[in-house]
């Protein structure tokens, strides 16, 4: 079977710049589309959903020609069958939350007989039972976010657009959302675009990932290969990501353990079933190095490895990064001072022991990797798949 | 407590205002659109024909009528002949005075409603499925509401008021064409009509106090549907 796949090859001039996208990526799984604002990634979402028109080029969705400049396609919004959700929830003021839901449901004709998602399931799913009779003024910022999410999901879209849909909330509204969006990743199965500038979002629910860079693309495919490329700096400069599967939850006193690439990394108390796959950050900030195993202390995880790499500060002031091989897979990084580099005579090819503390690693930098797995069986090099605990 | 004159004035003001701003409400709206978003080469032009009664002599546009719809008037002999309807000296001449004379008051509100409208709303109903025309129904047009009601209400007065392209057009019929304001002029004209034209003034200050508090209640209940109150 010939796995669907999304395949943008435009060209737009939009004022002085020029915005060209080329990709072709696997319609599965959350694409995150990732750059610095201006980069032209909302561009992007603006093309596929057609509320842009390329000047020239192609985009297919699946089997759907959305736009062909050649064949003369172009197909107009409204029956290009996509769920997009806005930064700025653009929920209709003069419908209550039930008529917002509804809206896109009410005009999906045919698709709404074998449905992708139902008011049944979406509103559960969302907490949205106790807004539905209210107008969307009197609801706060990630109420509304939610009731996009589920009025997009109602319109039985075949790909969700999520243009940084989380951009114009506070912490605490974010991490409320973040399981939102990771549970309309797995359990419907839908398709993802997803435009962010946040790190932490990309990290924690990209399953492949596009980085744009003044308006073109600079990287594509699947997340983990992508984070090696140069132009992830950005992203791979906050720290590693490491893939691994829950062995133990806490229990009492004992502290929840993953099993990763050749180690075993204990973090705080788990929420998350054992033997599911997750992703792990290991921010650069959390990681210091010792020479040699530093016997009796309180950092729970000293994961040994081979300094690989070390990467001068980017700015005056700041760290140096060394990156320390500690898996087949695996590569963390460390900030440490110049200082402490010297004092170390740290250099690559130097056995060293990344020092990590358990509590560093709480839920937030947790997060659930199926659909990650998904991707990875179906489409990644092997050796990116994550670890099975079968491998240690 | 009214004379049958007084009442017969005062009806036939409000039919010739209803009528005129029932019928031209539909093409303010669609005039307001063209204004607010069409992109074509005569734009200017018709932004500049809708303003005239604005700004010209009320009795220009009187005589302006008169020589479009008069018997001899190109509009007027088509009208006449194809449909039998003759506009001089009655009342849905009146009508169609007193709604040229109050067209730019309502466009110009629509017009307004229509430019505050978040595109980025409409932009989410098109990708939600909804065609240009569904869009238009089901967001557009109820975001515009408060803007169409105050366009209609002050829409309304005007055309109450009206009395330069009025007797211009269709002359001062005693219950045809003498609505309020006409009525007022001819009995402060006349020797001992000062008595019955304030009477009559007393009740146009009554007609007008009445419109604005229906027209600020309907406004503030539009508010509330919409969410914004």
């Amino acid at each position: 079977m010939k796995a669907s796949r999304l395949i943008i090859d435009t060209r737009v001039r939009l004022g002085p710049f020029e915005h060209r996208a080329e990709l072709d990526l696997p319609l599965s799984g959350l694409t995150a589309l990732f750059g610095a604002s201006g980069a032209g990634k909302s561009t992007l979402v603006n093309l596929v959903a057609g509320l842009l028109r390329p000047d020239s080029g192609r985009i297919v969705v699946g089997d759907t020609v959305f736009f062909d400049s050649q064949r003369g396609v172009d197909l107009p919004v409204h029956r290009r069958e996509l769920g997009v959700v806005f930064q700025d929830a653009r929920l209709f003021p003069h419908l209550d939350v039930r008529d917002n839901l509804l809206y896109g449901w009410r005009r999906a004709g045919e698709r709404t007989r074998s449905p992708v998602a139902t008011l049944d399931s979406v509103v559960p799913l969302l907490g949205l039972e106790p807004l539905l009779d209210r107008k969307p003024h009197t609801l706060s910022g990630g109420e509304r976010q939610r009731v996009a999410f589920g009025r997009a999901l109602l319109a039985q879209p075949s790909l969700l657009l999520m243009d940084e849909p989380l951009a114009s909330l506070d912490a605490a509204r974010k991490a409320e959302l973040l399981p939102c969006i990771e549970r309309l990743r797995d359990e419907f199965g839908l398709p993802i675009l997803y435009v962010s500038h946040s790190v932490d979002e990309v990290l924690r629910l990209a399953t492949s990932l596009v980085l744009f860079d003044q308006g073109r693309v600079s990287a594509a495919g699947p997340l983990a290969e992508v984070l090696e490329h140069p132009a992830a700096a950005a992203l791979s400069e906050a720290g590693a990501l490491v893939f691994g599967r829950v062995e133990s939850v806490a229990a009492g006193d004992e502290a929840g353990r993953i099993a990763c690439d050749g180690f075993t990394l204990k973090v705080p108390a788990l929420d998350l079933p054992e033997g599911s796959a997750v992703r792990v950050r290991i921010p650069a900030r959390e990681v210091a190095l010792s020479l040699q195993d530093p016997g009796p202390i309180s950092i729970s995880n000293r994961i040994e490895g081979v300094i690989e790499r070390i990467e001068a500060p980017t700015h005056p002031q700041g760290p140096a990064r060394v990156r320390v091989r500690v898996g087949s897979e695996t590569v963390l990084a460390a900030a440490i001072t110049p200082d402490s580099v010297r004092r170390l005579a740290l250099e690559p090819g130097v056995r060293c022991w990344c020092l990590v503390k358990a509590v560093a690693l709480d839920r937030s930098a947790l997060a659930l990797a199926r659909g990650l797995a998904a991707y990875s069986t179906s489409t990644a090099p092997s050796g990116r798949e994550p670890e099975a605990p079968g491998r240690r | 407590m009214l004379s049958a004159l007084e009442l017969e004035a005062l009806r036939l003001s409000l039919q010739v205002a209803a009528v005129a701003v029932a019928c031209s409400l539909p093409v303010a709206i669609a005039v307001a659109w063209l204004l607010a978003r069409g992109r074509f080469p005569g734009r200017v032009l018709l932004d500049t024909v809708v303003h005239l009664p604005l700004v010209l002599p009320p009795v220009v546009i009187g005589y302006f009528l008169l020589l479009l719809f008069g018997t001899r008037g190109p509009l007027g002999g088509w009208l006449a002949e194809t449909f039998g309807l003759r506009l001089i000296f009655t009342r849905w001449g009146a009508a169609l005075a007193a709604a040229v004379m109050a067209f730019p008051l309502m466009v110009r509100a629509i017009r307004l409603a229509l430019e505050s409208v978040d595109r980025g709303l409409e932009a989410a109903a098109r990708t939600l499925g909804a065609s240009r025309f569904d869009v238009f129904r089901s967001i557009t047009l109820p975001l515009m509401l408060p803007g169409i009601v105050s366009g209609a209400i002050v829409a309304f007065a005007a055309a109450l008021g009206d009395f330069g392209a009025t007797i211009t057009f269709v002359g001062n019929v005693q219950g045809e064409t003498q609505t309020l304001s006409l009525a007022i002029y001819s009995l402060a004209q006349s020797p001992d009509g000062d008595a019955a034209a304030l009477r009559l003034v007393v009740l146009s200050l009554v007609i007008a106090v009445a419109a604005l508090a229906a027209s600020e209640a309907l406004a503030r209940r539009v508010q509330r549907q919409l969410g914004r109150a």
